[in-house]
């Protein structure tokens, strides 16, 4: 069976910072993968960069990005434009700032309906209540009409999960969609993003730096560190029997509710240097045998 | 971006260097243009080849001598009474450059003081204050400075006074919300933490953060005060009758100008260098002495 | 409450007006220069001056002149003309129109401009022809619209006699209009051959006082757009398939107009302060020309009309720049 999303041996650099070294992973059909890594280990660049939106000062120095086969990075920019949003989409962050201020909720949803599945403006707003409905936000009908301002964070994040399935995409990449919500809401989302793909068949890559989040969702997941892939495999075997020592060290950090806070132990600086020194010294054996 | 202002604290004469290289192309030729609107202000008796107000009605309204029927000892030609239009341009910088130096600082000074005093003190002086300006900006800046000019009587006096009058606003609104904005920033309130108190807080942590800012507005400043004279000078309110000013020269030209357009053209065009170049050194000033806000 | 804010504005509108007429009255009238020397033919008696003077009320204290000459105006009597010798409020209402025609078109063609700048400034953003827009758009900044009357004049006036340099309309044209409105009127009535004439005559003035304002829309514009096309929702659209054209027209353009309107609205005062000279340059009949005149003239009366008529025109554009950014900004209507 085809791969939803291959990401083959990918090198993104901006400017002169590598910021992903030769990482690969693969999302199989109706799959949850977690991505886990701390901040700045290019888990969002990663995202990104399947979804087209790498900022302008990066650059992907070699490797592929497929969809369901093929090449993304080879697709014309058509092709491309009329998979993303529909075939591929994405959860954002951010709910308060991922919504445009100025324009009705109904407007926002209604203009991707139409723009990726050709209906009428009446059918789109008609589409776009049932989708309301469907993220389980009362009176859809009342909320189309609303700017985004007047709903809640934890609303606005519904509504771009339901734009995100809005058109029954194959892949759903969430780059952390819940690290700006309240704890409370943050359990409703995820548990809407797993009804929802289980009612779609859609394979999510999901983003995170909270392994708590990949332990409740997540069938597989892939550990990234420095811009490298250090280790991966189903969730429950990766949680039980972690084979690379960041990874032991990051699950000893997670607050677990069976285990006293003191137990919690930070990951060891000298073992971040260690990666950092390792991954650059990569970069360096890179330069010095060419492609 | 920011390694160079650490590197250009931590060895004070590259400082210097850093600054000039930010400044760019626009600092070079800004500064060279404004050079030579002051210097052709300075030393106009030895560049003029010809006293501004000598007549030769025998040789009025010739055209530059590159054209058709130019004479040499006229290189831009004569106005209608036969005075030497290049004479006059030259000259013309003295009035241009005067207004300039003395109306921008006076502006800018009362501008600063009270825009400081507004931001600083807040309260009844800040509402006080931006009562005034808002009255102030309900005039339209053009009226305002010819009323006034007119109502004074001509002169030079009359001119500057005018401009500072009009344009003290330029620098208040600025300073005061710049001030503010200051005032609320972490090192403001660290130095009054450490005890330093409002009038040395003023001096010492707000107002040297307020230089590249005001460098820039006096050089804009400069620029508005020439057109300014120009204008007044054009519409006939201006330094005396007699002495040459490119306004007055553009309003002479301006009744010939099927006749004789060059005679218009060319004190718009030294209006125009002049600007733009105290404009570009404002720029490039502000580029060369504020490391952090970059375009 | 934004509206909120636009009322207690209002309420501010009297007090502000009777601060400008405050300055304009006293600042005439403690400066020496007398209205009547400019006016009395030479050789008149110290009689026929001192007649004069008591006609126009200048023989009264200036406290005295002020309450009987504001008394007047709330009631509409703005006083008559010493130059002109007409009624102040009849000339301001036959001058005004055109200067708000004029000040009307060049908003127009300042915003087409300004717009049409920052779009393709934004299209090519990163590339050289960014760096071309962004150069001009800083010419047409640094040179102001008086010069910009007097080059335009220049060149399409005298060196390509392309366009008539002054007046509003010819002479020839002796149409009968209803209201000193022209060009609209002859809009509205169809009557485009007479609109032709009175636009030729209005383009280069027009476009002098345009090309200042424009720069700025396109300036302030440029900067939004740019700010607004790095905000998550815009980045995210493209993450939708939508084409960047479209994701600018549609997502970032409504977003990145608020703080364009907010700021560059404003700036409209600027030119219509521009019209004073722009005016003048080109003989067009509006009140910033008269404005010179009647300075030159000591008119007081006619100053003091017209010096409220700025500063009631300011104080509407400014409401009304504020009501705009209010109606473009959802935030701020429900805030």
């Amino acid at each position: 069976m085809t791969a939803a999303l291959t990401v083959d041996n990918l090198r993104i650099a901006i400017g002169d910072t590598i910021v992903l070294r030769g990482a690969s992973l693969e999302v199989q059909p109706g799959e949850v993968r977690g991505l886990v890594g701390e901040s700045g280990a290019g888990k969002s660049m990663l995202g990104r960069a399947a979804l087209g939106l790498l900022p302008s000062n990066a650059s992907i120095v070699s490797g592929r990005i497929a969809f369901e086969g093929r090449d993304l990075l080879k697709m014309s920019e058509g092709e491309r434009r009329s998979e993303l949003g529909r075939r591929i989409a994405l959860i954002p962050q951010d709910p308060m700032t991922s919504l445009n201020p100025v324009k009705r909720v109904g407007a926002q949803i209604g203009r991707l309906l139409r723009h990726h599945l050709d209906l009428s403006k009446r059918a789109a707003l008609e589409r776009a209540a049932e989708l309301l409905t469907e993220v389980a936000i009362r009176e859809p009908e009342r909320v189309l009409s609303l700017y985004p301002h007047e709903i809640s964070g934890g609303m606005r994040q519904r509504v771009l999960i339901a734009m995100a399935f809005a058109c029954n995409p194959s892949l759903v990449i969430a780059d952390e969609p819940t690290t700006a919500l309240d704890v409370t809401v943050q359990r409703q989302v995820l548990q809407l993003v797993e009804r929802l793909r289980q009612r779609h068949g859609s394979a999510v890559l999901f983003i995170t730096h909270d392994l708590g989040v990949v332990a409740k969702i997540c069938r597989s997941m892939t550990v990234l560190h420095a811009g490298r892939v250090l280790e991966e495999g189903e969730t429950a075997e990766v949680l039980a029997h972690p084979r690379h020592a960041y990874t032991r060290a990051l699950l000893a950090a997670t607050p677990r509710a069976d285990r006293p806070a003191e137990t919690l132990r930070p990951v060891p600086p000298a073992l971040i240097d260690q990666l950092w020194s390792d991954a650059r010294r990569l970069d360096w054996l890179d330069v010095a045998r060419p492609a | 971006m920011a390694d160079i202002a650490v590197r250009a604290m931590a060895a004070p004469p590259s400082r210097l260097l850093a600054g000039v290289r930010r400044g760019g192309a626009r600092l070079w030729v800004g500064a060279a243009l404004t050079a030579i609107l002051v210097l052709a202000a300075l030393l106009a008796p030895i560049l003029a080849p010809h006293n501004p107000l000598e007549q030769d009605l025998l040789s009025a309204q010739l055209p530059p001598m590159w054209m058709h029927g130019g004479d040499g000892a006229y290189i831009l030609g004569t106005d209608s009474l036969g005075r030497c239009v290049l004479s006059r341009l030259i000259y013309s910088a003295q009035t241009a450059v005067i207004v300039a130096l003395i109306a921008a600082s006076l502006a800018a000074l009362i501008g600063v003081s009270l825009g400081l005093f507004a931001g600083s003190f807040g309260g009844w002086v800040d509402q006080f204050i931006s009562r005034l300006i808002d009255v102030w900006m309900a005039f339209p800046p053009v009226l305002l400075s010819i009323v006034l000019a007119a109502v004074i009587g001509a002169g030079l006096t009359s001119v500057i006074v005018a401009i500072v009058v009009v344009d003290w606003t330029r620098f208040a609104r600025v300073v005061r919300a710049e001030t503010m904005v200051q005032l609320t920033r972490d090192y403001a309130a660290a130095a009054r933490a450490i005890g330093l108190n409002r009038s040395k807080v003023l001096r010492l942590e707000i107002l040297p953060n307020l230089v590249p800012l005001l460098v820039t507005l006096l050089a804009v400043e400069m620029g508005i005060a020439i057109l300014v004279e120009v204008i007044l000078s054009f519409v006939g309110i201006s330094v005396a009758g007699d002495t040459p000013t490119w306004g007055s020269m553009i309003a002479e030209g301006r009744q010939i100008v099927y006749q004789a357009p060059w005679i218009m053209a060319l004190p718009i065009g030294c209006i125009i260098v002049s600007v733009i170049g105290l404009n570009l050194l404002g720029d490039g000033l502000r580029l060369a002495l504020d490391p952090v806000q970059r375009s | 409450m934004r509206w909120g804010e636009i009322i207690r504005r209002l309420v501010l509108v009297p007090p502000t007006l009777f601060g400008v007429a405050v300055i304009v009255f006293v600042l005439l009238r403690v400066v020496p220069g007398d209205p009547i020397s400019m006016m009395i033919p030479p050789g008149a008696s110290q009689a026929d001056i001192g007649r004069l003077r008591a006609l126009y009320g200048l023989d009264q204290p200036i406290l005295h002149q002020f309450v009987s000459w504001l008394g007047q105006v709330v009631q509409g009597n703005f006083g008559r003309s010493i130059s002109v010798r007409q009624d102040v409020l009849d000339l301001l209402l036959t001058r005004l129109p055109a200067t708000i025609e004029l000040t009307l078109l060049a908003t127009l063609i300042a915003v087409v401009i300004g717009v049409l700048a920052a779009l393709v400034g934004i299209l090519a953003r990163g590339r050289r022809a960014e760096w071309a827009v962004d150069g001009g758009v800083g010419v047409l900044l640094a040179i102001p619209d008086f010069l910009w009357a007097l080059i335009l004049l220049l060149l399409f006036g005298v060196l390509v006699p392309l366009l008539p340099i002054s007046g509003r309309i010819d002479p020839q044209v002796e149409i009968d209009f209803h209201s000193n409105f022209y060009l609209i009127e002859s809009l509205l009535t169809g009557r485009l051959d007479v609109a032709a004439a009175l636009l030729r005559h209005m383009i280069l003035p027009a476009l002098a006082l345009a090309l200042p304002f424009s720069a700025i829309i396109a300036r302030l514009l440029k900067a939004s757009l740019v700010e607004a096309e790095d905000q998550d929702y815009a980045q995210i659209a493209r993450a939708r398939g939508y084409s960047r054209p479209s994701i600018l027209l549609n997502e970032v353009f409504p977003n990145a107009l608020i703080p364009t309107v907010a700021l560059g609205g404003v700036q409209v005062t600027l030119l219509l302060g521009g019209t004073v000279l722009v005016e003048r340059i080109f003989s067009y009949e509006g009140i910033g020309n008269m404005a010179i005149d009647a300075v030159i003239n000591r008119d007081f009366p006619l100053i003091q009309g017209l010096v409220l008529t700025f500063a009631v025109l300011f104080i509407v554009l400014n409401l009304a720049v504020d009501a705009l950014v209010t109606l473009l900004d959802p935030r701020l209507r429900h805030g």
